[in-house]
């Protein structure tokens, strides 16, 4: 491929002077760091066809409107936070609009313009997963965060990163896990979990105990999921680990259950 | 009906192809703060740490933070002279924990005549873990915070949080309660 394709002009190395590439280099700094703050220079212009729209001085319903523009006028989008948006109208004012007054804008060229309101639709249709989670770990407070990634309807992969805090020990675990979603257009929808990893436990260091431990478990769940509003997920789960303990000086396998309620965000 | 249905004037409408620009979502933020903790019985010094929080909507929030500081002696130590209690790396102090936020009172500071600042009042709580004097206890956050942008992607925050978690180094189990008292920079992206 390489061999046919026509050589490419290039600038000539001693066009661009060292000083120039440092103040290249500069600029191209502040420009990605103006971009941070300002956002993609391109802004969507949409025409208002609600009857009018609100410019909040802040971006929540507590901040004063200050300004208020009718129906038909053109005004900039420039960035969002939660659900306001903040607009430039033409004769450059910027105030912040709430989502439910933008939902009727136009495009400038009459077509409806498509703004993102996140709803259970996107829920249904999300492929990774984000939360944290709180409970008891057979007596332990338990803290866990995970990341969960859907690969089908009904099949999502989950890791989650577990830490018991116990009045004996404490202890730390990674789990990795598949879990089943029988039903995923319920509400309230159930799904069931089989998973394996590695904790380690640590014993509390007032008492004078043996030290550290690491151990494999295996562990089956079964937990339900509700969709709350906008990115929020809602889930309450059971886990029943099998922890494989047993060695020379420990003769038994444990079996811990734990109770863990959390919500998830969705992307 | 073939004839009926069909149309008698075909608009020739040239489409434009729109690429509609995508508008740029401000709702994590990320920061850095310092100020002082009080642990107890452990003296008052320097923490550090960093938070980062999702806005869900324009009331609440989800806040992740991490924080350390190297606690001193209790008055038993420095009155002895020479027992110690801990160990070094013992005596430092780090805790992280996921809290949820409220804006409460979102409102503007009117700096002068031409300056108004957008700010809020939230009030905070969550859970997590501290590891002091060689454990890891689960630990309770409660408090309030001030959020003032200074721009709208640069918040300054003042905030005043209580760590509650139980120490056991003095023989029985006894509830602290570990006030810190913290300045800190965000920027929203």
């Amino acid at each position: 491929m390489a061999r046919h394709a026509p050589a490419l002009p290039r600038p000539h190395p001693s066009l661009i002077s060292n000083d120039m590439r440092i103040t290249l280099l500069i600029l191209i700094s502040q420009c990605w760091l103006s971009g941070l703050a300002y956002g993609a220079e391109q802004y969507r212009v949409v025409q208002i066809a609600d009857p009018y729209i609100e410019l909040h001085t802040g971006a929540g319903s507590g901040y004063p409107v200050f300004l208020v523009v009718e129906r038909g006028a053109t005004i900039t989008l420039l960035k969002r936070k939660t659900d306001w948006f903040k607009v430039r109208t033409s004769k450059e004012q910027e105030g912040w609009v709430n989502l439910r007054q933008l939902e009727l804008t136009l495009t400038p060229s009459g077509e409806k313009t498509h703004i993102e309101a996140i709803a259970i639709a996107d829920y249904r249709r999300h492929r990774w997963e984000m939360g944290v989670s709180g409970g008891d770990y057979s007596g332990a407070r338990a803290i866990s965060l995970f990341g969960g990634y859907r690969f089908a309807e009904h099949l999502s992969g989950e890791l989650t990163l577990t830490q018991a805090l116990g009045d004996y020990s404490s202890s730390v675990s990674v789990k990795a896990a598949l879990l089943a979603h029988p039903f995923p257009a319920w509400r309230i929808a159930p799904f069931f979990a089989l998973g394996t990893g590695v904790a380690r436990t640590q014993p509390r260091a007032t008492l004078v105990q043996s030290a550290d431990r690491t151990d494999q478990f295996a562990n089956v769940g079964i937990g339900a999921q509700a969709y709350l509003s906008r990115r929020f997920v809602l889930r309450v789960e059971y886990n029943d680990y099998l922890v494989f303990s047993a060695s020379n000086d420990h003769d038994a396998n444990e079996e811990i259950h734990e109770w863990k309620a959390g919500f998830a965000i969705f992307f | 009906m073939t004839a009926e249905t069909e149309q008698v004037i075909k608009p020739q409408v040239a489409r434009r192809d729109i690429t509609v620009p995508s508008i740029d979502t401000e709702d994590f933020e990320v920061g850095v703060f310092g100020g002082l903790m009080s642990v107890e019985d452990f003296g008052v010094n320097p923490v550090f740490g960093v938070r980062a929080a999702y806005h869900i909507s324009e009331g609440f929030f989800v806040e992740a933070a991490a924080g350390q500081t190297e606690t001193g002696k209790t008055s038993y130590e420095r009155l002895s002279g020479a027992a110690e209690l801990l160990t070094t790396g013992e005596r430092t102090l780090s805790y992280y924990n996921l809290s949820l936020g409220y804006n409460l009172l979102p409102g503007e500071a009117f700096l002068s005549a031409k300056h108004t600042f957008n700010s809020a009042l939230y009030i905070i709580a969550g859970a997590g873990s501290t590891r002091f004097a060689g454990d890891d206890r689960f630990t309770v956050n409660l408090g309030a915070g001030y959020r003032f942008l200074a721009t709208d992607w640069l918040a300054l925050h003042g905030d005043v949080r209580d760590h509650i978690f139980d120490v056991d180094l003095f023989g029985a189990k006894q509830k602290t309660h570990n006030i810190e008292l913290s300045l800190g920079a965000t920027v929203f992206f």
